[in-house]
């Protein structure tokens, strides 16, 4: 079967244009409803990168939160010590007792630095987890699981040394960011054609990757890992390569999502939202990077609009519908989507013999025994 | 207080943290070997054992040990046999799916818990037998002691631990089990049937859990989210301890028990959770399987 992500130059054309419309949409949406648009979109390049670790590569990643927060609180330190008087320590730090601003704060008080750092820190830790996993071929069970560790001590640990990263409630009111003030319309509208630009070039990075031979070698490690060892290459460079890809999409997701939200916290990068990171992509189609974008921004309005009028029925939903995508519907949106236009462009009377593979939702997980 | 009787003192609590954890991580470790099925909804079985023991201390108050403890073990059973039967069944060969669906199953028994019984937590009162402690006033060791309830969760990890052993090496079912988890398939030619054998197994770990959960709800309060506490630290015990086995188990229950007992008096409890992780990961790069290693010539592994 040919991955969806090497499919023809025509599959381009439907995500250009829509990236193209939503990135107009200053003028024709409410700011309210702007502000969410830009905040899911962020969050959808970290599903991407996601869609690029789990659907191509074959590794479930269930600490994406580490990332995307490594992002968001590099931006956010920024933005709250420009926000202060000159000379004044951040108001948690105040409270807590602490008199001089942390070294590892300093560097934060350039914001090319901090905007460089969202970039880099997350590339770095992303780096260096990747190789201490995959140097020894752990499972990609084992893989799963230790991420998911990763993102419980990262989210305690912020939450313990609250005099220096904020604590539970992390870091919010912010002001400017290179002078211009985050409340303006007309930052807003930056903002978001800034969030849908850097959407599209991580969706046309991800894409052209694939057709590259190490985005190849990624795919063909998810298939069969040993006959890509008996070819002669060794898969962990290419794991670790999508790995730190995926990190960095997370690092930027954080920091756009912080500048849209205004606030970063633990309660974003825990166990419970890099999980739920996943099933955006679930549900998009993990295979489909532009589902794994679609499936994002579709769960997260569907969460913003039930959770504030029923919250009980809003994860019973959460807990269905994890239940249901994995069950019934493996391959998520994209999936239906392509299978309804095979059916469609396919002739009548022919039925063709690939219907059958192309069912199959990963080639590896589907032959094991 | 000596340092001797100091240090005691943190094996002591180190020992009982892992006996929940061995408790916890058994069903895992044998659901994981067994059928590569990542159950995330493991905790809530733990969740469900410590709401069925608060619900049999309401029903009797005086025999809330001798009746809640089967009741939790026998209900976490059930529900992991109907988990089993109707979802886990359907996912075989996909570990990383299993793992999404049971998260989802998870978050259902969660939001049931808070709406069926106070989200903030219900109590069990311990009864009077298990409420006191050895204590040592004069000697070498004084001011060391040992609460009876901690005593009592070592001593419930030991006789399942020994229970299971036996199950596996003296009975026909044991035999089975180890059959099926050295070699499915030939298991199967040789007319086992594996089906059966995997859902004994699941439902065994389930009730393995609700046990654990009886038993932690005579230290702590019993929340919808007791469960998701230990998940993680469990995991890392079934990752330590290599997939399906129980000597695996045992030992590193014990170590990430003793060492996390050890950290926290040193550092942090958040810190303590960072040097954990990280333990294991070092321990990962030299034995990539975990301690102890079901050998297998397949060389596909999942």
């Amino acid at each position: 079967m040919v991955p969806p992500i090497f499919m023809s130059s025509r599959s381009w054309l439907v995500p250009a244009l829509l990236f193209v419309v939503v990135a107009f949409a200053p003028m024709y949406l409410a700011p309210y409803h702007l502000l969410l648009i830009g905040r899911f979109v962020s969050l959808g390049i970290l599903a991407m990168g996601i869609s690029l670790v789990w659907g191509q590569g074959g590794v479930l990643p269930l600490g994406q939160g580490v990332f995307f927060g490594l992002g968001g609180y590099a931006l956010a330190m920024h933005l709250k010590l420009v926000a202060l008087p000159d000379g004044e320590l951040p108001d948690f730090m105040q409270w807590n007792g602490v008199e001089q601003l942390p070294l590892w704060w300093k560097p934060f008080t350039s914001a090319w630095l901090a905007v460089a750092a969202t970039i880099v820190v997350p590339a770095i830790a992303a780096l260096v987890l990747a190789w201490l996993v995959f140097r020894r071929r752990m499972t990609s069970v084992y893989i799963a699981l230790i991420t998911q560790a990763l993102a419980l001590a990262f989210a305690t640990l912020l939450i313990s040394r609250q005099g220096t990263t904020g604590g539970f409630n992390g870091l919010t009111n912010f002001d400017t960011l290179f002078g211009a003030s985050l409340g303006d319309d007309r930052t807003r509208v930056w903002l978001h054609v800034v969030t849908i630009g850097v959407a599209a070039l991580a969706y046309a990075f991800a894409r052209a990757l694939g057709a590259t031979q190490a985005g190849r070698l990624v795919t063909a490690v998810r298939d069969g890992e040993n006959r890509v060892r008996f070819l002669g290459y060794s898969p962990a460079p290419y794991k670790i390569l999508v790995f730190v890809i995926a990190g960095v999409f997370a690092g930027l997701a954080g920091a756009l999502h912080t500048l849209h939200s205004g606030v970063i916290s633990p309660a974003m990068v825990g166990v419970v939202p890099s999980i739920e990171m996943v099933i955006w992509v679930a549900v998009g189609g993990r295979t489909s990077l532009f589902g794994a974008l679609i499936g994002t921004v579709l769960v997260n309005v569907a969460k913003d609009s039930i959770s504030s009028e029923w919250p009980n029925a809003w994860l019973y939903l959460m807990g269905a519908v994890f239940i249901l995508v994995v069950v019934a519907t493996p391959r998520g949106l994209a999936g239906a989507a392509q299978s309804w236009l095979a059916r469609l462009n396919r002739p009548r009377r022919t039925t063709s013999p690939r219907s059958a593979d192309t069912a199959e939702p990963t080639g590896k997980e589907a032959t094991t025994p | 207080m000596s340092s001797l009787a100091l240090a005691l003192g943190q094996l002591f609590d180190g020992l009982s943290v892992a006996s929940i954890l061995m408790l916890a991580a058994l069903g895992l470790s044998l659901s994981f070997g067994l059928m590569r099925v990542i159950n995330m909804a493991h905790g809530e079985l733990i969740m469900t054992g410590g709401y069925l023991a608060y619900v049999a201390h309401k029903l009797i108050p005086q025999a809330q040990v001798a009746f809640g403890l089967p009741l939790a073990f026998l209900g976490s059973a059930l529900i992991g046999a109907a988990l089993e039967r109707f979802l886990i069944r359907r996912l075989y060969g996909r570990p990383l799916d299993t793992l999404l669906a049971t998260w989802g199953v998870s978050l259902l028994l969660q939001q049931l818990a808070r709406n069926l019984f106070d989200p903030t937590g219900v109590e069990v009162t311990s009864p009077d037998w298990l409420s006191g402690s050895i204590s040592f006033d004069s000697g070498p060791l004084a001011g060391l002691a040992l609460a009876h309830i901690r005593l009592f969760i070592i001593g419930l990890a030991v006789v399942v631990l020994c229970g299971m052993i036996l199950l596996f090496a003296k009975t026909r079912a044991g035999l089975h089990i180890r059959a099926v988890n050295q070699h499915r398939g030939m298991a199967s030619a040789l007319g086992v049937n594996t089906r059966r054998v995997d859902l004994l197994v699941f439902a065994l770990g389930s009730g393995i859990a609700g046990l654990a959960g009886g038993a932690l709800a005579l230290i702590a309060p019993v929340t919808p989210t007791v469960g998701q506490s230990y998940i993680v630290d469990a995991f890392l015990v079934v990752i330590l301890g290599g997939m399906g086995t129980l000597r695996g188990t045992a030992i590193a229950a014990i170590l990430i028990g003793l060492l996390s007992a050890i950290a926290e008096t040193f550092t942090s409890i958040s810190f303590a959770k960072v040097l954990l992780l990280l333990f294991v990961v070092a321990f990962l790069q030299f034995r990539p399987r975990g301690l102890v290693v079901t050998r297998s010539r397949a060389l596909e592994e999942t």
